[in-house]
């Protein structure tokens, strides 16, 4: 079909809108390298090297981004445990409160997080618990949960069931079953929801904000910081997590790509 | 359906317990605290005080998120079209880049937006420039600068569902049409677009529901004349007086939004919005 004006003009908007996208991430990198005059790293001064040879000049920082890792670890790990269990119960068994169980399971992604984060505050306030790293982790395994089950469920739909009963007549025991013939099957789905559920915690700021107490995570650190200063620091961290994320990313195409060459 | 669904009395029970336990005790208690808290000291009269005194900014949060959304459904369903019917080899490629964004922080992406909107940046510099902007005018502080970001914030969200619902479409029925001498723009008028209709609308949603609740874009890229709802609460929370009014707050913003989404329920099922 041979492309009109109209639709010549319809991919340059869409490469107007990938422009818009990527516009900020370049700021974000570019500063990264920049030595600026002030505390507050807006305005482009002069290219160094300098936030990148001492990235962890700011300790509160590094204390925080430390943190951050070990809250998005233990909250991906008990996301995904209990949200596929979830996700299988739903998609293989009837039972009765399914419907009621899908709705409650979606809700959360429904609300804002402001209010999220507030009502879970009020409830910390009234046990009486201390906010701080116990608190930021159950409140992101509570939305995290969400994620993974609803992932997990969409990419095990359909999957032919049969073969656990195979497993089991050829005399497999159901852990055997579990992990011999389950388990790698759901395994690609669970994946991709364990790192969706580890970039949602690294990333969530507004829920961690209302619950974090005096410990920051990364984003809650770069929020208080900013009444102060605005290192390019924060650029290295923001630059290493993107530069980390992609290439696992691209690992993970080129691995899908491999495995479904061999199949 | 799904090959055999299985009825093993306890089995399905026992996999949903701690899933379900948690999320009552995290999620369902907390809205039931917020509900009580916002009654607190002043029962329903917390909620006419808190409509009266923040009349303008409950306005202002639902009128630039649906600003938002529409700005995000203008550039977003362009873009998921271009690459579900033109992407071709480079189609994941092109997916892996409108999700990018999510690979920083969203808060420092605001900031990246404070480097190229602030008065001595290179927008308000080239619109002096080109005189579209007086000498004294700024980005920062006005309704287009938060709208804008949130907007950007939000947009993969709206790209996302859009694309796989167009994805989803069965190439013959745009045969069909073709072979039933529909003009391009007549076909995607009456077969693509209705059917990417349930991406549309979970798009939406997913970009007017983060959007109503944010504080950090008007925060950092607006003044005291840009305060959403969120804002309030982020300023206040800390502080037990304030929380009564506070919880009506948040009431009043999740009631609001979840009108919205049972309303979208009813027309296209649960199960389609994520």
């Amino acid at each position: 079909m041979k492309l009109g004006w109209g639709s010549r003009l319809l991919s340059v908007w869409a490469g107007v809108a990938l422009l818009f996208l990527f516009t900020p991430i370049f700021v974000i990198v570019a500063f990264s390298f920049n030595k600026p005059l002030s505390t507050y790293n807006y305005l482009w001064h002069k290219f160094s090297f300098d936030a990148w040879a001492h990235p962890f000049r700011y300790s509160q920082l590094k204390d925080a981004f430390l943190l951050s890792l070990r809250v998005a670890l233990l909250a991906t790990f008990i996301s995904v445990v209990l949200g596929t269990a979830m996700a299988l119960a739903l998609v293989k068994y009837r039972f009765r409160g399914k419907g009621l169980i899908n709705t409650l399971l979606v809700l959360p992604l429904t609300m804002p997080e402001v209010v999220l984060g507030f009502s879970l505050l009020t409830v910390f306030v009234a046990i009486n618990w201390d906010r701080g790293f116990r608190t930021v982790v159950v409140a992101h395994v509570m939305f995290c949960m969400s994620y993974v089950a609803t992932t997990v469920k969409a990419r095990i739909r359909g999957f032919d069931w049969r073969l656990e009963d195979a497993a089991a007549d050829l005399g497999a025991d159901p852990w055997r079953t579990f992990t011999k013939v389950t388990f790698p099957l759901i395994l690609p789905g669970v994946a991709a929801a364990a790192l969706l559920c580890f970039a949602l915690s690294l990333d969530d700021f507004i829920i961690t904000y209302l619950n974090s107490g005096l410990k920051p995570t990364f984003p809650v650190a770069v929020w208080t910081l900013k009444r102060a200063a605005v290192p390019p620091q924060i650029n290295v961290f923001a630059t290493s997590v993107l530069v980390v994320g992609v290439t696992l990313a691209l690992g993970g195409m080129a691995l899908q790509r491999r495995s479904a060459r061999a199949a | 359906m799904d090959g055999r669904i299985a009825r093993r009395g306890w089995v399905p029970y026992a996999l949903l317990a701690p899933g379900l336990a948690w999320l009552v005790l995290f999620f369902v208690v907390p809205l039931f605290s917020l509900g009580r808290k916002s009654l607190e000291r002043g029962g329903l009269h917390n909620y006419s005080k808190v409509f009266s005194d923040n009349a303008a900014v409950i306005g202002r949060t639902f009128l630039y998120a649906l600003a938002a959304t529409m700005g995000a459904l203008v550039l977003g369903y362009p873009l998921a079209y271009v690459i579900a019917t033109r992407g071709g080899r480079a189609k994941n490629l092109l997916l892996a880049l409108v999700v990018l964004p999510f690979f920083t922080t969203y808060l420092i992406r605001t900031i990246a937006w404070k480097v190229l909107l602030f008065g001595d940046g290179p927008v308000v510099r080239f619109l002096r420039f080109t005189h579209v902007f007086g000498r004294n005018s700024e980005l920062l502080g006005t309704h287009w600068a938060v709208i804008g970001a949130l907007t950007y914030n939000f947009l993969p969200f709206m790209v996302l569902p859009i694309y796989v619902s167009l994805e989803k479409i069965d190439p013959r029925l745009l045969e069909a049409g073709i072979d039933l001498y529909a003009t391009p723009i007549a076909t995607f008028r009456r077969v693509t677009l209705p059917l990417s209709m349930p991406g549309v609308f979970a798009g939406s949603l997913l970009t007017f529901i983060p959007a109503a609740g944010d504080f950090v874009n008007a925060e950092l890229l607006g003044s005291d004349g840009q305060r959403m709802i969120g804002n309030i609460i982020a300023k206040n929370f800390e502080k037990d007086v304030f929380r009564p009014k506070i919880s009506a707050l948040s009431f009043v913003l999740m009631v609001v939004i979840l009108s919205g989404v049972l309303l979208y329920a009813r027309f296209l099922g649960t199960e389609d919005v994520i």
